[in-house]
């Protein structure tokens, strides 16, 4: 049995005034007794007076440290006051809060570290340009490859940790720009289970994609270097907390 | 090595010697960051005094002119600089990265406890 006080639903959030607010009030809606952090990742905007207005717990950086740090910044907080899960999501409003119970409900049945909310499995992924869509099935082939199961999704954000990956996660090991298929490759060297779940995805509806201008190309060469840097270290220990 | 060039290099050498001996005097350099320039200054030094250096490195390695030589072995002389300061750059980045977050963390229980 999970109780909704051993989740923190996590919202890392950069420069999304207009919208953090209603994902907060969103996710209240769905899970009412969770405690919502939001990490204020340097925004030069009102996001973290937003997320305070809308009732969440704000972490904010002093400075722009990038999506994965700003996660982990949110597994060092949920570690540190003892919470057992965390279910993350995206402050710009893309990711639909009813599915925050199917991840509860996953949670508790599977045996996974890890819980991938996947736009592919449910086949209606609109709002995936022809770009980014390439590259998850491109990361995607290569880690279901590389692990040996199938993965879709693997730059979903919309994503739950059990205590074990979060342990996992706040250590210096962790050192992920962008955690998606490399992180993924990661964790599954070190003994951690992952599985997805179909979830839907919705258009953005303002604000600036961490995907912009020439990022797609830096994101693709360092991801492929990063793969390979992986297979060539030592598998380290699953952490059992 | 011409006796003109010799001064050149002997000078260049003694003034990054005191160029880094002045920059850690006034504390903008720190000292174990001036000892690998102070090494590099020595060696440009010995090898414009030292005539036999040059000439002996080009035959070890197979470079027919000792002024090529020289170009090679101070290319990767930066190169390896270069690598180094990455090193330190990577090291500094894992700890501005947790020190940032401990600061976050700790000014919002700072605010939780009032």
């Amino acid at each position: 049995m999970i109780s909704e006080k051993d989740i923190l639903v996590l919202i890392p959030a950069y420069n999304e005034e207009g919208r953090v607010g209603d994902v907060i009030r969103g996710v209240r809606q769905y899970l009412p007794g969770t405690k919502i952090l939001v990490v204020n990742d340097g925004s030069g905007d009102g996001t973290a007076r937003a997320s305070k207005e809308a009732g969440a717990c704000v972490v904010s950086h002093p400075f722009n440290l990038g999506v994965g740090t700003a996660l982990q910044t949110g597994y060092k907080y949920a570690v540190q006051h003892g919470y057992q899960y965390v279910i993350q999501l995206d402050g710009d409003g893309q990711h639909p809060p009813n599915f925050l119970p199917v991840f509860v409900t996953k949670l508790k049945e599977s045996s996974a570290d890890l819980i991938i909310g996947s736009r592919f499995l449910l086949g209606r992924n609109s709002d995936v340009t022809f770009g980014r869509s390439a590259g998850n099935a491109l990361f995607g082939k290569l880690v279901s490859l590389l692990i040996h199961e199938k993965l879709t999704d693997p730059t979903s954000g919309y994503r739950a940790l059990k205590s074990t990956a979060l342990q996992f996660c706040v250590q210096d090991i962790y050192a992920f720009d962008y955690p998606d298929a490399d992180f993924l490759l990661t964790l599954h060297r070190s003994g951690y289970r992952i599985v997805e779940i179909p979830i839907e995805v919705l258009p953005r509806t303002g604000g600036n994609s961490q995907h912009g201008g020439l990022k797609p190309i830096y994101y693709t060469i360092k991801m492929f270097l990063s793969i390979f840097i992986i297979l060539l270290r030592k598998k380290s220990v699953k952490t059992t907390s | 090595m011409s006796p003109r060039l010799k001064i050149f290099v002997v000078l260049i050498g003694l003034a990054i010697f005191l160029g880094i001996i002045e920059l850690v005097r006034r504390r903008k350099l720190r000292e174990e960051y001036s000892f690998i320039w102070l090494v590099i200054g020595f060696v440009f030094v010995l090898i414009a005094i030292e005539t036999d250096i040059l000439p002996f490195l080009s035959e070890l390695v197979g470079i027919t002119l000792p002024a090529n030589t020289l170009f090679f072995l101070t290319l990767i002389f930066v190169m390896l600089l270069c690598l180094y300061f990455s090193l330190r750059i990577s090291a500094l980045t894992t700890q501005v990265k947790n020190l940032a977050q401990r600061l976050a963390l700790l000014q919002t229980k700072d605010e939780d406890s009032k």
